[in-house]
């Protein structure tokens, strides 16, 4: 219903030249606009990134030297529990899918909204009320079993902050499936008159994938969570072995969700890069469909790689088996996105401004992330370096120098269509210069800690890691800092910055065919597709017109556009024109 | 993206294979390898290594060239040569991942298999290490009545048996039973070249038994029983670690495995065997008081009586059986009976047990 009233054209009201901006007491209202929801989720969620980021510093000062000198056991526990818990719950679950997927999707596809204005609205507001009962889980002690809350350990420790922890996951992932819910639909059905789902900028494609993973796995870890529930509040044993539980089967009802957990988290930086790379490269992008069908043949895959977290568990031998080669195959499909990428900046003409310095760190950030992957893979070696500091040195190359290197390209790509205003240059590159540093000096040396022998969640650790920690620890704070520019910048921009035009980088998907910010339900005129999403550099008999836009402001009174005139040549591309110096 | 088959693309090709090779084969990045085990898992690791360290140079290289060659030039405003894309270039490109992945799955199913030999396949494993159990409580049996020091006989009979010793963890602490003797110890001793097969179970909470000398973790999960069979070739003291969280005390669940010479080995073995028989007797004495003892065990291992109290009234709670009282006096009754082990928790010197010999 709601859908039918969007798609219809709004002939009525004039169309303002330049939109206004949008009152700052929106933001703070139930609006259904799909694009002030989605700056609602990337602010709420940026100030959790702060939270996270502060426990994990609390982490690393412990961490500084081999004693327990900074905070108590108990305490360490609990920081690095909620660190997870708002890293991947608060920051990027929200802010990719949430954030990013709610501003640019509808815009990308030229509709004027999601397709559940309300439902949207609904699904960001379940967040900061659960994340305030989150943090206020801090006076009765928070969770303190890990973020992956294995029982029995999570039954018998801080009880109260595991109830509310557990209640917490509930609501975040109900969030979560109304906006995958939600995205699909919009995705499969809004989409303008004449794109085709391979005439989509990647970005949608990857939140198709996205979506699908965030609807058919959450439900599972919902269920776990509720079990858990029962066994710590009622007194059942689902997962109790001295009720004749098994807390095997916990694991796996976990880890089908919590891995493809890790593509909700990755999959929609994948299409954001797909995105920011031929823009500042002036190029297309390079393998369309490749990028496009292996982001759903990662989705698929993801749902059936879970036990991999699970080797050392006891788990039978066939199982280990089965899970390696399926995790191995997943090296694919990624492998054909980075090796794209590569192709795609190869030969370009590269504008290196912030967001694209970010989105060629997350390649080759990514791809240390994707190696050692492909290696803990492996179940013999896994079983060496399972639960040390070689898989946290992973996850946070793939969650951090991924999804995080994803989401400030995202942010400095967009900033000026979702303000209207432009970020600094200057201090851009700095917060680069200074993120890309301190991470790679946090988290590098954290694989020999981990082959060494350093196992992971611990306060304590042998004197000999002692240098190498305090390494660590210094990059964490280099990474702190590196914060400092990017906000102070994101703020003064956004309240003085200069005027962005409607398309500062020259690019031709649909967002930047409408003024920035755009107006209220998007587009003054409507949409017209006339090249593809990624034709830079295309000679005339590819587009209209030589310097075409994606999009004509075709007058809204005027007849529609016959078939033919809408030039969309498949963005893949034939193969006989692949060549260049 | 059509790399024509110069002579500098054939150069930085060999190079960056050899240079991958190399350090595949130099990495030093793993510990002391200590069992026949960490020699397969090292050599899968170097190929690894090489492999990903060939890929590493190859999307850096090209990353970093394009920064540099392919920088848009002051003033050029106009697109670059549109490439849409390539279908042999990326068809290689799957491809060639393709086999690397299906070869490295095979390669580490083969190194898995020499590795896990023993393993929960199915029930011959079983019977095997019931069997090697039998031997194991005959043996005992014959030391106990002071004839030949039969654990050794084991060793230099069939050196192929294995020592079988069941491996307990709880919090914080790892307790290793040497099969069908009442040897209880907070140190793994085993004699070198020999196999031993491990059935670890856990008290309490999951526990994770990982030696990184050996490369071999295996979770201790309460209510089922897990194995571990490894065959130690290298003589030393290697840390035993918990790689999952159990609790506040995570940290410092550390004990050591010692591998010995099989002389030496029987020494221990013997010298365990005596002090049992005396200290059990004087024990029994000393815990006529179990609520005292335990206080002060508790003291010793850096907790508070109260946390007891709490402690087992959680457990009540969630119907766990962790610290009931009855079970930690058998705890510290285990304590008792290693004389010469004070350090039976790694963490913390166990005054108490010390008290108690004295």
């Amino acid at each position: 219903m709601t859908s039918a009233q969007l798609q219809e054209p709004n002939l009525s009201t004039p169309v303002p030249e330049e939109s206004e901006r949008t009152p700052w007491r929106e933001y703070f209202s139930f609006s259904t606009d799909h694009k002030v929801i989605g700056i609602q989720y990337l602010v709420t969620s940026f100030v959790f990134y702060l939270i996270g980021g502060t426990l994990a510093e609390l982490v690393r000062t412990e961490l500084a030297t081999p004693q327990v000198d900074f905070v108590t056991r108990e305490a360490y526990n609990e920081l690095f529990t909620m660190h997870a818990t708002v890293m991947i719950f608060l920051w990027i679950i929200p802010s990719l899918t949430g954030g990013f997927g709610n501003f640019l999707v509808p815009l990308m596809i030229g509709a004027k909204d999601m397709a559940f204005p309300r439902l949207n609205a609904i699904a960001f507001w379940i967040i900061p009320p659960t994340a305030i009962l989150l943090m206020a889980s801090f006076f009765v002690g928070p969770a303190s079993a890990g973020w992956t809350s294995y029982p029995p350990l999570s039954l018998i420790t801080n009880q109260a902050g595991e109830a509310i922890w557990i209640l917490g996951i509930i609501l975040l992932g109900t969030s979560s499936i109304m906006a995958g819910l939600n995205f699909l639909v919009t995705i499969l059905k809004m989409r303008m008159p004449g794109m085709t789902l391979n005439q989509m900028p990647l970005f949608c494609w990857s939140m198709l994938a996205t979506s699908a993973l965030q609807l058919v796995a959450t439900p599972v870890l919902t269920g776990a969570v509720v079990l858990l529930g029962f066994d710590l509040l009622v007194g059942t044993a689902f997962f109790n072995p001295t009720g004749g539980g098994d807390p095997v089967v916990y694991q796996h009802m976990f880890w089908f969700y919590s891995h493809p957990a890790v593509y909700i988290m990755i999959l929609p930086a994948f299409g954001m890069i797909s995105e920011v790379l031929p823009v500042h490269a002036r190029k297309p992008i390079f393998g369309y469909q490749a990028i496009a069908y292996s982001s759903l043949a990662i989705s698929f895959l993801g749902l059936i790689v879970w036990a991999h977290h699970m080797f050392t568990s006891g788990t039978p031998d066939w199982l280990r088996m089965f899970f390696m080669i399926a995790t191995m195959v997943i090296a694919v499909p990624t492998g054909i996105k980075v090796f794209s990428w590569v192709a795609t900046v190869w030969g370009g003409k590269l504008r290196l401004c912030s967001a694209m310095w970010f989105a060629m760190a997350f390649v080759s950030m990514f791809v240390i992330g994707g190696l050692s992957g492909v290696m803990v893979a492996s179940v013999p070696f896994d079983i060496h370096v399972h639960d040390t500091y070689f898989v946290v040195a992973h996850l946070h190359y793939v969650l951090f120098g991924g999804s995080v290197f994803g989401i400030y390209a995202g942010l400095y790509h967009w900033f000026p269509k979702m303000t209207g205003r432009m970020l600094n240059e200057f201090w851009g590159k700095v917060h680069f210069a200074l993120t890309f540093v301190g991470f790679n000096m946090t988290f590098l040396p954290m694989h020999i800690l981990g082959l060494q022998g350093m196992n992971r969640r611990v306060a304590e650790y042998d004197p000999q890691f002692a240098t190498i920690n305090m390494i660590c620890t210094i990059g964490s704070y280099i990474l702190a800092v590196s914060t400092v520019p990017f906000i102070v910048n994101a703020v003064w921009s956004w309240i003085a910055g200069s005027k962005a035009p409607g398309n500062p980088w020259k690019g031709l998907t649909l967002e930047w065919s409408t003024p920035s910010p755009p107006p209220v339900e998007n587009f003054d005129v409507e949409p017209v597709l006339l090249t593809g999403p990624y034709d830079y550099g295309s000679s005339p008999p590819r587009s209209v017109k030589p310097a075409a836009m994606a999009t004509a402001a075709a007058p809204v009174t005027a007849a529609p556009k016959p078939e033919a005139e809408i030039v969309t040549p498949p963005p893949s591309g034939d193969p006989g024109e692949g060549s260049s110096g | 993206m059509n790399v024509p088959p110069s002579i500098t693309t054939l150069l930085i090709g060999i190079l960056l294979t050899l240079a991958s090779l190399w350090f595949g084969q130099h990495n030093n990045l793993l510990p002391t390898a200590a069992s026949v085990e960490a020699a397969n898992i090292d050599r899968l690791f170097n190929v690894m290594v090489a492999i990903a360290t060939g890929l590493f140079l190859l999307v850096q290289g090209a990353l970093l060239y394009s920064l540099f060659a392919f920088r848009k030039r002051k003033g050029d405003e106009s697109d670059a040569k549109p490439v849409h894309g390539n279908v042999p270039l990326e068809l290689v490109w799957t491809a060639i991942p393709s086999v690397i992945v299906l070869w490295l799955a095979i390669y580490s199913f083969d190194v898995y298999k020499s590795v896990n030999s023993f393993s929960n396949l199915g029930n011959t494993s079983m019977a095997h290490t019931h069997h090697a159990a039998v031997v194991a409580d005959a043996s005992t049996d014959s030391a106990l009545e002071g004839e030949a020091p039969a654990a050794v006989t084991l060793v230099a009979d069939a050196p192929s048996e294995n020592l079988v010793i069941d491996v307990t963890g709880l919090q914080y602490a790892w307790l290793f039973n040497y099969a069908d003797s009442d040897i209880v110890s907070g140190e793994l001793h085993v004699p070198i070249h020999q196999p031993v097969a491990l059935n670890i179970s856990a008290k309490d909470v999951i526990h994770s038994f990982w030696v990184p000398e050996f490369r071999l973790k295996q979770d201790a999960i309460p209510g089922q029983e897990t194995h571990l069979r490894f065959v130690p070739n290298r003589l030393g003291s290697y840390p035993i670690i918990c790689a999952e969280l159990c609790g506040a005390y995570h940290g410092a669940m550390k004990t050591k495995v010692i591998v010995q010479t099989p002389e030496d080995y029987q020494a221990w073995f013997q010298s365990r065997q005596v002090a049992l028989q005396a200290d059990q007797q004087e024990a029994a004495q000393r815990l006529s008081q179990p609520g005292e003892v335990m206080e002060a065990h508790l003291a010793s291992m850096g907790l508070q009586p109260e946390a007891l109290t709490q402690a087992a009234t959680q457990a009540h709670q969630s119907h766990l059986t962790i610290p009931e009282p009855s079970e930690l006096s058998e705890h510290v009754n285990s304590h008792a009976a290693l004389a010469t082990a004070p350090t039976i928790l790694n963490h913390a010197p166990c005054h108490t047990c010390s008290g108690i010999r004295q």
